[in-house]
This record gives structure tokens, sequence and C-alpha cells, in this order.
């Protein structure tokens, strides 16, 4: 730990001793997390692996082997399929929206004017605000009589009050406010990445850019963009695997509905693991989100890796 | 087209996407305030203007959550709950993101990589075996069982915060200490900790509000009114039997949002130097 350490060490007690060894202090101070860690995150990920290849329910609690029954009964299930497809359209749709807002919003508040800090913390709120709390507020909001969004359409005479639309009852309409109830919960986690991205970017390599005669798209896609890559995949990889692996915006806002038409990999373990009580089905559907997981955390050490070298 | 006109219209056009942000962003926002005031009469008549208050504004609502609801119970659960898991994890991370910041070579970057990484491994794939050890140790359908769980990914994140932090310290100041007759531990103890109090104070607001947003766990592992967390009893215990309940549920949502919403942006672009820590050097 202090290479000068040796030299300082008196003789002293037996446990003074060891409190003075750089190493075994270090593995001391380190081990109260790792073991933390280890007991309540790597000993229960491997538990729910074993109960994906096991016939453990709550009620019959048996830990016997039954191989891969479990993923083909996940899979047979027409209702899994249309989870797994609702998994990637609700992840990526809300990732594309969220960076799109995101990359626009960093570069408003890029700009210098007044009242900046007080707009920053405005345009924070949606990530800032428990998001069970947003999506109440937005249930609200495409409540079948009571939205305001409906009430607005109708007063500006785009929509009559006959035909005016059942956000979360019809099954399309309820997938689009999935997503963009998601998309917004991101998007300012999108701008303050791009803002810490762009703005860790020398301001005298934009402007020898400029110099060499640069125009704007020019810097912003030739220089700004592969600088700021790295920290942006980073943001996107957060971005997806707590969007890929949520549960709290379907559960509150659909309940998986209408008929199963929003119903994620999160949502549907719940459902089957919890709900249910079959464990070992609910730790199959979950186990799902695994290789997409893998993927990412490889991108993301490569990204990490790289960024060091 | 003469040059002001033009600079006025660039002003114009940008002043109005950054209006057009921040009612995307706020709007919901405003209408918890609007709704948490509204007299019920106001709020589901489909006549009134839904933006402004028709009838005088009421206080109504958030009497009604504290007389009629557990809220107020829920606050406090919540509150102790945020207490114990900062505690823990002060305890833990604190030590571990300073050996793993002094640690030398490959071996302390690739544990605290490791580290980090748990805080990717989702609630929803954990939630089914937590659940069985939370039985097994007696603490299914108590808030005790969120004091136990919220650490595994609070402990990961705010190690791995404190290691990009303490990275900056400069070793001369522990080396000084030692000189001059300190143990290791005294040293980090007597000289380290003091000038690190606000990294100690951003991993204190945060781990107390990733605790307050958290909802996945708390869904699982509690059932019962009296042991949930002001997030969770807002979301799932204030809908009565009929419909006309929003008032209380945006006066609740509101008033655990407030507190969360302000320590967030105060500390935002610490929050934001961790998790791009890796790769903003």
């Amino acid at each position: 730990m202090v290479a000068i350490a040796d030299k300082a060490a008196k003789p002293g007690s037996r446990l003074q001793f060891i409190l003075d060894s750089p190493a075994v202090l270090g593995t001391i101070f380190v081990s109260p997390a790792v073991l933390y860690v280890l007991v309540l995150v790597g000993a229960p990920f491997l538990l729910a692996m074993y109960y994906s290849v096991s016939a453990y329910t709550i009620y019959s609690q048996s830990y016997r082997f039954v191989g891969l029954r479990n993923f083909i009964d996940v899979v047979q299930d027409p209702v899994f399929r249309q989870t797994l497809l609702n998994t990637f359209i609700f992840t990526f749709g809300s990732q594309i929206v969220g960076l799109i807002l995101g990359k626009f919003g960093a570069l408003l508040l890029l700009r210098p004017f007044p009242g900046r800090k007080v707009v920053r913390a405005l345009i924070m709120l949606p990530w800032a605000v428990p998001v069970a709390l947003a999506t109440v507020a937005w249930e609200w909001m495409f409540d079948s009589l009571y939205s305001v969004i409906n009430w607005t359409l109708i007063a500006l005479g785009i929509i009559t009050r006959s035909d005016a639309p059942n956000w979360l009852g019809n099954p399309h309409l309820a997938m689009l406010c999935v997503i963009m109830v998601n998309a917004w919960r991101f998007f300012p986690f999108a701008i303050v990445i791009f803002l810490a991205g762009i703005t860790s970017v020398p301001q005298d390599v934009i402007d020898a850019a400029t110099v060499d005669g640069a125009g704007f798209w020019r810097r912003n896609y030739q220089i700004i963009v592969p600088m700021i890559a790295p920290i942006v995949v980073v943001g996107l990889i957060f971005g997806i695997v707590f969007t890929f692996t949520d549960l709290s915006i379907v559960y509150l806002l659909t309940n998986g509905g209408p008929v199963g038409a929003t119903s994620v990999l999160g949502f549907e373990g719940f459902q089957v693991g919890i709900v249910s009580g079959d464990v070992a089905h609910g730790a199959a559907i979950s186990l799902f989100m695994l290789p997409v997981l893998f993927v990412l955390v490889l991108v993301m050490l490569r990204s990490i890796r790289r960024q060091e070298i | 087209m003469p040059r002001p006109l033009a600079a006025a219209i660039r002003e114009v056009s940008f002043y109005s996407a950054v209006l057009f942000f921040v009612v995307i962003a706020a709007f919901p926002f405003y209408w918890m305030v609007i709704t948490a005031f509204k007299t019920n009469s106001d709020l589901y008549t489909l006549t009134n203007i839904p933006f402004w208050f028709n009838e005088a504004p009421t206080l109504a609502h958030i009497k009604y959550l504290f007389t009629q609801t557990l809220f107020a119970r829920w606050l406090l659960n919540s509150l102790i709950i945020g207490v114990c898991v900062v505690a823990i994890t002060l305890v833990t991370a604190l030590p571990a993101g300073y050996s793993l910041a002094r640690m030398t070579g490959r071996s302390g970057e690739t544990l605290g990589i490791g580290i980090f990484m748990t805080y990717l491994v989702p609630p929803t794939l954990l939630f089914l075996p937590l659940s069985r050890v939370i039985s097994m140790l007696g603490l299914q359908d108590s808030m005790w069982s969120l004091v136990l769980v919220y650490p595994t990914f609070t402990i990961p994140f705010c190690t791995w915060l404190l290691m990009g932090f303490f990275k900056a310290v400069p070793r001369e100041i522990e080396e000084a200490a030692v000189v001059d007759g300190c143990s290791i531990l005294g040293a980090f103890i007597k000289m380290v900790l003091p000038v690190s109090v606000p990294a100690i104070l951003t991993v204190v607001i945060f781990t107390f509000t990733l605790t307050l947003q958290e909802f996945v766990y708390a869904l699982t592992f509690i059932s019962s009114s009296a042991q949930k967390t002001i997030t969770l009893g807002v979301a799932t215990d204030l809908v009565r039997g009929d419909i006309y309940f929003w008032g209380e549920l945006m006066a609740g949502a509101l008033i655990a949002a407030i507190p969360v919403a302000i320590a967030y942006n105060l500390f935002l672009d610490r929050f934001i130097a961790g998790i791009t820590g890796g790769a903003v050097k």
C-alpha cells in the first residue's frame, strides 16, 4: 500500500505487526465488501441458475434435477415468446428515443444562457425521481376517462370525446406508452452522459480542427463522436441493462396487459416465480436475460480497458 | 435576410427547443402538484380546464394521507432503511474503495471492475433466490429484509465511486503520517478520511436516494402495508375500491419525490463522474 511503510514498522504486538503489513491490511479492508457481494449476489446468482434446472416451487421445495425441461416448457409457451419479443421492442424503442432526445438536449444545454441551471434541474427530474412514483403520475395522465392528454387533444379539436384513445387499454398504444415513459425516464441520463463526454473533449482539439477547416458536421462526427464514444457506450449499456431487466414501469402502468401485450421478461419472471410461486419456471424465464447481459458486460469491459491503455 | 432578424429567429428557436424539453421533462411533476391540491369535484369534472384550479385549492388530500393511511409510517420505514443501508455501505465500501485504489498492479483494477460489474446483475434475476434466502432467515414480509438486500447494489456502486476518489488523494499524505510513526490504519483514519468528506457525503446521499428509488425488491419481499417503503406504499397501497384516489396518490408521490429530486440535482455531477469513472480519466 505504502512503500515506505516497512521501514516505519515498529516491533510491537503481533496485531500491530499485522496491521502494518500493506498486503494483509489491504485484504482485510476489501474483504467485507467482497464477502457481502459474494454471499448476496454471487451465491443467489448460482442458486437462480440451479432453480432453472430443478423442479422447485414454493409449494413443493424439491431440488430434483429436471435438466432443460423448464426451458423447453417456457420456450413452447406462446405467451413467453411474446414476452421475449416485447422485451426487445421495449428496450430498443425506449433507448433510441432516449438517445435522440438526449443528444439534442445536450446540445441545447451546452450553450450558456440565463437560467441554465434551473432548466437543467427541471430536465433532470425524470431521472432523479423514483421511477415508481413518476410512473403513477403517467398512469393518471393516461387515465381512460380523465386523461389530460386526451383533454388537450379534444380541446385542440384533433379528436372527439367519442374516439379518444384508451392509452393503456389498446395493445399497441399500451406498448407505445411503456416505451415513451421509459424513454422519458432515461433521456436526462442520456443528456448528462453526452454532456460529460462533450465537455471532456479538449477545446484546443476542436479549435485546431476549426483552423484546419473542419465545419460543424465534420467536427461533430469525425472528432467529437469518436472521442466521446467510450463514455456514451458505458452510459448506453447502463440504459440497456436497466431497461432490459426492469419490471416497475410495466407492472405499474399496464400490469403486462392488455392480454400480455406489454409483458416483459422481468415482469413475467415475477408473475411466474413470485406471484404464482413456480420458482423453477420463473428462474428459467429470468435467465433469458443472461445472454444479452453477458454481451453487454463484455462490450463494457472492452470499453473500459481500451480507455486505460 | 437582415442579420438581426436571423439572430432573433435563431434565439427564438433555441428557447422554444429549451421550453419543449422542460415541458416534456417537468409536466408530469406539474401534474402531480396540481392534482395533489385540487378538490375532487374539480378533478373529476370533464368540462373543467385541467391545467389550473377551477375551485379553491385544498389540503384535504395531504390531510387524508397523514390521518387515514400509513403514509407517515412508510416515511419512517424508508428513513430507517436508508440510515441502516448507508451505515452498512460506508463501513464496507470506504475501506474497500481505499484498498482497491492503493493496490498496485492489475489485481486492484480487476477486483474493482469485478465488484462494479455486480452492480449490473439485475434484481429481476436475483429476487427468486433472495426471497428464499430471506424466508430462511425469517425476514419475509419485514422491512429488515431490505436492509439486508439493498447493500448488494449500493456497495458495488459506492466502492467504485470511492475507489476513483481515493486514487486522486496523493499518497504523500499517508506516507508522511507513516514516517511520523503512524500505522497505515491510523493514517487512513486520521489523514485520508478527513480529506474525503465530500466523497463520503456523496456516497451517503446516493445510497439514500438509491434506497428510496428501489422498487423491485420492495415489491417482492414486502406485502403487509405497515412494512412498506414510501415508494412501494404510495405506488401500491393508496388505490382504494373506487377510482377517486388520484388526489391522495399524487400528493403522496409528490412528498416522496421532492427530497430525492433535490438531493439528486445537487450531487448529479459527482454521480456522473462515478458512473463513467472507468471511461473518463
